[in-house]
């Protein structure tokens, strides 16, 4: 065999087996970007209704209003200290930034532009903040994301704890109160940052995050946990 | 504080430190028996009557009362009496070997009690001076299988024997023939953990101070009369036992074994040195942290003194200040010209970071660990703070700096710009049966909970309930 046919053949077949492994069952590709010829965010959410939604299984809350990304510029996520996210979720980016209750398809005017909430149910545990901004033709790198939801209890829960992932750096409320920050170039971890012990209130309480990133894929996944770390379910959740 | 002041408190703690493997006070025994807790209080009987107490578990000294003189107690709680068992010998070793073994009660160990009165010894056991056997060190162990109270006994000369008593009376178990577990040992203690019977002896060299080799051994059976085998497969009456712990440090011939469950995951050894060589070379009261490894038992070691990261069990992140990363002037360490000259880089220093560090109260979290200054924790023991079961309480703080871990009201965490010595500033490091380490602070401002370090996330330490079931309670101290 001369060395060109050889690694020809080598070559080709490493193709091959490549892409059977690829191509095997089980795990559905996670790229419908390649699918898409119109972007979208349906393979990631549809539409909250108005029901009252559960939490999953795992007590992870998948109904969220979303902002379009505020356009932040960073191109590396090293810079994401602690004084440095202060200052940034400090900046009033809109009016009633950390009040506001939005409406689906509610406006705000962020300098020159109208971004627009939408309220969503994730089909996944996390939230996939890059899908969201991609699928909407909205910028997906250099970006800053407000995220609000409406959590609903029986009754009051005490000592209870909200806990975050996000990619990448985020700052988390319950009720106008701070309940973590998560700085650094920081990957989606469940139950990564973790409050102190905070109260839910019996009724409606309002959650609201804001996600930070230069070059990464954003995502959030939030769930609150009772006093034995164990992942709080007897809540529903509402985008109203 | 002046300089001169700080300089030498702190030179006292680092000797401090070097000499932690044996307790403070005067602790000095030999042939101690289990160590038992009575109204508060800790107690161990040694040889030729008389004892140790300690009010916190690390100071000791004299105090506790054994009639009978004698050797080599041992000592357990049945009930809500005490019984203490204790040889009579003929001398041991060259002298004669004609023993015997006598078992008391008493409502209390504490003399100062009006019910302080131990019952008439009864011998349970004896030896002719000529049998295979001297019937002098002996062990308890009440099953928890099924009640029955067993002890071993016996030295050197011949062997070491099982017998039966009854756990109502202390008397030997009518019609019980003694039979023979293991040879070549003495000082032995039989313990039960997760369906195994753990027969601990002492090998070695007794009784010469700094030249000693004593040093403790152990076989297991899955049954109390055994056979008893070693690691491997070797009879303890061959003379079969895997080390559990010998010499180290300034201490020499550790011997007389006993055990002391605090709760599930938390228990200690108790023994004796031979010779610390920091007091004196005296026999001295020995407590360690007591790990079991693969089903076997082995000698933690004590806390040392130094500047450790603390890694949380949970994912391996460690304790570390909430300030800003403060980056590194180095730039990318691949695509370089290997012309460069190789030459170090220097670490971050505390210098570099510390005037961009708030100067008043700082919180804490978990986070990747760089070998950066606010990851960096000197841990020494607290002047004048007392201790715990085996150790003394320990003052945790960045290094170079007096800035202090603290627990919160609410039971969280910070740290405060200066130590002041005040009880939720003072922290308690036990080793764990598995290694991990728990941290615990001695007061919760506002509770009277007993809290330890937990991790409540990956990135958040809280102050939580202690669960040796869960890494969340878990830590390591990594010296790098």
């Amino acid at each position: 065999m001369n060395f060109k046919r050889k690694t020809f053949l080598i070559a080709a077949g490493s193709f091959l087996v490549i892409g059977l492994v690829h191509a095997q069952p089980g795990r559905p590709t996670d790229d419908p970007t390649k699918r898409d010829t119109v972007r979208s965010i349906a393979a990631y959410f549809i539409p909250a209704t108005k029901s009252k939604k559960a939490p999953d299984a795992d007590g992870f809350i998948q109904r969220w209003l979303l902002l379009e990304p505020i356009s932040k510029p960073n191109r590396s996520n090293t810079v994401f200290t602690d004084s440095y996210l202060r200052k940034a979720f400090d900046t009033l980016y809109f009016q009633n930034q950390f009040t506001i209750l939005p409406k689906d398809g509610e406006t705000v005017a962020v300098g020159d532009k109208k971004l627009i909430w939408h309220a969503l149910d994730s089909k996944n545990f996390n939230v996939k903040l890059f899908r969201f901004a991609y699928g909407l033709n909205n910028p997906v790198y250099g970006v800053l994301f407000w995220a609000v939801t409406v959590v609903n209890c029986p009754q009051e829960m005490k000592n209870i704890r909200m806990a975050v992932g996000s990619n990448s750096a985020s700052m988390w409320w319950l009720n106008g109160k701070e309940a973590l920050v998560l700085s650094g170039d920081r990957r989606m971890v469940m139950d990564d940052g973790v409050s102190t012990r905070m109260t839910l209130n019996k009724g409606k309480n309002i959650i609201r995050g804001v996600v930070i990133n230069g070059p990464g894929m954003s995502d959030f996944c939030v769930r609150f946990l009772d006093d034995r770390g164990e992942p709080i379910k007897n809540i529903t959740i509402s985008a109203e | 504080m002046r300089s001169k002041s700080k300089i030498a408190i702190t030179l006292l703690s680092m000797l401090l430190a070097g000499t932690v493997a044996a307790q403070v006070g005067k602790p000095f025994i030999h042939d101690p028996s289990t160590i038992m807790e009575c109204d508060g209080k800790y107690y161990t009987f040694g040889t030729r009557g008389g004892g140790l107490i300690s009010d916190d578990g690390w100071t000791w000294n004299s105090g506790a009362e054994r009639p009978g003189g004698g050797a080599a107690p041992d000592a357990m709680k049945i009930g809500d009496r005490y019984l203490i068992v204790y040889g009579a010998t003929g001398g041991g070793l060259g002298g004669g070997h004609n023993g015997k073994i006598l078992t008391m009660w008493n409502k209390t160990l504490d003399p100062k009690s009006p019910d302080f009165k131990f019952t008439e010894a009864v011998v349970v056991a004896q030896s002719d001076g000529v049998e295979d056997n001297d019937a002098i060190d002996p062990g308890l162990l009440l099953d928890p299988n099924d009640g029955r109270l067993w002890c071993s006994y016996g030295t050197y000369f011949g062997f070491i024997r099982l017998m039966e008593l009854d756990p109502k009376t202390g008397k030997r178990v009518e019609g019980n023939k003694a039979i023979d577990i293991a040879i070549d040992c003495e000082a032995t203690d039989l313990e039960y953990r997760d369906g195994w019977y753990y027969l601990l002896g002492t090998h070695g060299t007794c009784c010469d101070g700094a030249n000693s080799t004593y040093n403790i051994v152990v076989g297991r059976s899955k049954k109390v009369t055994g056979p008893y085998l070693d690691n491997m497969g070797r009879d303890m009456l061959k003379g079969g036992g895997k080390m559990v712990v010998a010499a180290g440090g300034r201490v020499n011939g550790p011997g007389h074994f006993g055990r002391v469950i605090l709760e599930n995951g938390v228990e200690k050894m108790s023994c004796h040195y031979e010779a610390d060589l920091d007091q004196n070379g005296r026999s001295v009261l020995g407590i360690r942290p007591l790990l079991w490894k693969n089903g076997w038992p082995v000698a933690g070691e004590n806390f040392k003194a130094g500047t450790y990261e603390i890694e949380s069990e949970r994912r391996g992140y460690a304790l570390e200040l909430i300030v800003d990363f403060v980056r590194m002037p180095v730039v990318r360490g691949f695509n370089r010209s290997n012309d460069e000259p190789i030459k170090p880089v220097a670490s971050q220093e505390l210098s570099d970071v510390s005037n961009t560090w708030p100067a008043g109260n700082i919180g804490v979290r978990i986070g990747d660990y760089m070998f950066r200054p606010h990851q960096k924790w000197t841990i020494t023991p607290a002047p004048e703070a007392g201790g715990y079961l085996g150790g003394p309480y320990y003052k945790i703080v960045i290094a170079g700096t007096e800035r202090a871990l603290a627990a919160t009201a609410y039971a969280e965490l910070v740290t405060v710009p200066a130590f002041t010595g005040a009880p939720e500033q003072l922290w308690r490091i036990d080793q764990l049966t598995d290694g991990t380490y728990r941290i615990m602070p001695k007061a919760v401002p506002g509770s009277s909970e007993k809290l330890a370090l937990i991790s409540s996330g990956d990135s958040t330490p809280t102050l939580g309930k202690f669960d040796m079931n869960s890494d969340n309670s878990k830590w390591n101290f990594k010296a790098h």
